[in-house]
């Protein structure tokens, strides 16, 4: 009984707090460091360190007058942002950030779900979140929002494609799509994933880097062309949502990256004994280390690169990524037959 | 029956990267710009008429204002114009000080374009560093005059005062700091990717177009036209220097911003030779107490940093100016923007108008 119900509920409240705080620290994190790219301080008045800048933003916004355009489709507008954020949420229930420990007789776990199709999942439930883009682009009853909403979809789906495509050869490695097994079988190979696989890195991480809207492919959200783009006539806690979702998609792309690429919670090197003394840090912690990387690379990106032009960023994806991804699948299954 | 139409896009006054209160029509076919119209008048502040209530040197600040970005050089124009009128010869050291100014302004108003146009393409620190070698340029203006941005520098017959103490050293630090940063610009933008990609064969303008247009400074420059008004008709004291005029080849936005980028470095040279060069004496010719030009028109024009700006005065005689007709370069540059941005994709029009440079100051006047 315990285990069914209760152990999970702490698990679900973990993983909310877990999304929160972080997104409010990344956030920080994000405008700080940016701030010292540009030569000046990020904020740095509002409590220590400028840490609860995040909270008085997020306050701001809940205050602000909920405005609607005119003729909108107000019940698409309304429901846009929630089909934004639910379902990157969601999809970290399978996000497994350690192997598990027992606490009082009971395994507990540190993932809330380990299905074997879980990696399909991850990617196939994230990639709904580009609904709420285009619902909200297309309810502003707006121009630029609707320009904004338009080249998200094609850019989502152009990357969706390299994505997928770029997972694949792991696939031969670790024989399952669940996401704890393949963390398992690079323990079992002692190497992790990227020194067998730099290519399908590459390709994962900058289509990743499209997926969540990022520069240097913001054109979504360009902010010197469209104004806003697809979040232009949103004001209030809805723009939050939007704002919020794009963080929590940054974080769940970055633990992708670390589990399927950088070995999840395994320290560097798990099978040369001579570093066994690393295990004193935990593997949460490792994860946790991986992942703050992650989000530091993203954030220096966005403050040094300037923005692809919708055609080329669509001509990066079809006529770059994908074929790189094909050619490395077709090589990795050729290199694999040809060992087994 | 599904019907096809364009849609009409206003990239209004109001907007992140539109340089000021410029207003563009686009028709869009999608992303494709198949048709756009310029609105202008957002700045008019009836700068023309201003001056026929104004004596000569009560109009000198307000020429600063035109082109607020590049102050002091709108300020040359005007005071080189009427010392033409009344035939005043300025003393070599005011000359002198007046281009080191000048070219000061120039590198000062390109930071500003390079700091912008990369914004808008998407690059958001490169406005902050460029905005911190500005901040030394303005250090010196205010050494000199008092002001940083709208200074008033000049004076008819050449300027209010000598510069004081540090000025020379300033100067000179500024110079030989200025192309290490120049040089880490280049290092970010000449040959990244993503630059490349998003500015080269974008907002063409051939020759013979910019030339039918009346296209000037970078813009035309870019297009592979060698004209500025500093070597064809030299003003000043630009003859005594040595620097030579970049000019582009294709002239997309890639050639302007490479053309702006080794005016920068040039602009530097001219400098480090006329500070090394300064001679002493007078600062400033013996002008009467009360200007009072002879009746007779006249028009002189010089290579400001967006491109040729002129003063035409017509004068009858009196201490006001009959007529004053300025030829803004950002005006007639614009004109450009038509053909540079049909065929071409909704951001491209953001760094078509980047790189034209374009400041509403000195368009509505």
């Amino acid at each position: 009984m315990v285990e069914f119900l209760i152990v999970p509920l702490i698990k679900i409240i973990i993983i909310l707090a877990f999304i929160i705080a972080g997104v409010i620290l990344y956030i920080w994190f994000e405008r700080r460091v940016w701030g010292f790219i540009q030569t000046r301080l990020g904020p740095n008045r509002v409590g220590p360190f400028g840490l609860l800048q995040l909270i008085a933003d997020t306050v701001k916004l809940l205050i602000k007058e909920d405005i609607i355009p005119y003729r909108a489709d107000r019940f698409v507008f309304n429901i846009a942002p929630i089909i934004v954020i639910v379902p990157v949420i969601v999809v970290f229930g399978l996000i497994p950030f350690g192997e598990g420990i027992k606490i009082f007789g009971i395994d507990f776990k540190f993932y809330l779900a380990n299905t074997n199709v879980a990696l399909l999942f991850v990617v196939a439930f994230s990639s709904l979140a580009v609904f709420g883009i285009i619902l909200g682009g297309w309810a502003s009853n707006s121009k630029y929002p609707l320009l904004g909403s338009l080249r998200s979809a094609s850019q989502m789906i152009s990357y969706e494609v390299a994505l997928g495509l770029s997972i694949v050869p792991i696939l031969f490695f670790s024989k399952s799509l669940s996401l704890v097994d393949i963390v398992n079988s690079q323990k079992e190979m002692g190497v992790w994933f990227v020194f067998l696989q730099p290519i399908a890195f590459f390709v994962f991480f900058i289509a990743g880097v499209a997926e969540t809207n990022r520069t240097p492919f913001d054109l979504p959200e360009a902010e010197s062309e469209l104004v806003g783009g697809f979040h232009t006539e949103y004001s209030g806690i809805k723009f939050a949502f939007f704002f919020l979702a794009e963080y929590v998609h940054i974080f769940l792309v970055s633990a992708l990256v670390t589990i399927l690429f950088f070995g999840g919670w395994l320290r560097p090197f798990p099978s040369i004994k001579f570093l066994s003394f690393l295990d004193v840090i935990p593997g949460p912690l490792w994860f946790l280390l991986k992942l703050c990387f992650f989000l530091f690379l993203f954030t220096w990106i966005r403050g040094t690169f300037p923005r692809y032009r919708y055609d080329r960023l669509l001509e990066l994806s079809w006529k770059g990524l994908i074929p790189l991804s094909l050619a490395n699948l077709i090589v990795t299954s050729f290199i694999v037959l040809l060992v087994r | 029956m599904v019907q096809v139409r364009e849609i009409v896009v206003n990239m209004g006054p109001q907007h992140p990267s539109t340089h000021g209160v410029f207003r563009i029509k686009l028709w869009l076919d999608g992303e494709v710009v198949v048709k756009s119209e310029p609105i202008i008048g957002y700045l008019h502040r009836g700068v023309e008429k201003l001056a026929e209530h104004r004596t000569y040197a009560q109009f000198t600040p307000i020429t600063d204002r035109l082109d607020y970005l590049a102050a002091i050089s709108n300020e040359l124009g005007w005071v080189e114009a009427v010392e033409k009128l009344m035939g005043i010869e300025v003393p070599q050291r005011a000359e002198y000080i007046r281009v080191i100014l000048t070219e000061l302004t120039r590198i000062a108003s390109h930071l500003v374009w390079l700091g912008t146009h990369a914004l808008d393409i998407g690059v958001m620190t490169l406005v902050l560093y460029c905005f911190r070698e500005r901040e030394h340029i303005l250090d010196i203006f205010e050494m000199v005059t008092g002001g940083r941005l709208t200074c008033h520098a000049f004076r008819i017959g050449g300027l209010p005062q000598d510069v004081p103490e540090g000025f020379v050293d300033k100067v000179k630090e500024f110079v030989e700091v200025f192309p290490k940063y120049l040089s880490d610009y280049h290092k970010l933008l000449t040959n990244n990717r993503i630059w490349l990609k998003r500015t080269k064969n974008v907002g063409i303008i051939t020759a013979k177009d910019a030339i039918d247009l009346g296209l000037s400074g970078p813009s035309i420059r870019g297009s592979g036209v060698k004209w500025d008004v500093r070597k064809s008709n030299p003003y000043s004291v630009y003859s005594k220097f040595d620097f030579i005029v970049p000019t582009g080849e294709v002239g997309d936005v890639y050639d302007r911003y490479m053309v702006r980028m080794e005016e920068m470095r040039q602009s530097c040279r001219i400098i480090e030779q006329a500070i090394k060069s300064l001679p002493s004496g007078e600062i400033c010719a013996k002008v009467p107490k009360v200007i009072k030009p002879p009746a007779g028109e006249v028009y002189h024009s010089i290579e400001a940093p967006k491109g040729e700006l002129g003063y035409y005065i017509v004068s009858d005689g009196s201490t006001i100016p009959y007529r004053v007709r300025i030829r803004p370069p950002s005006f007639v540059n614009l004109q450009g923007i038509s053909k540079m941005i049909e065929g071409q994709l909704v951001a491209d029009v953001v760094a078509v108008i980047g790189s034209l440079d374009i400041v509403l100051g000195e368009i509505d006047r």
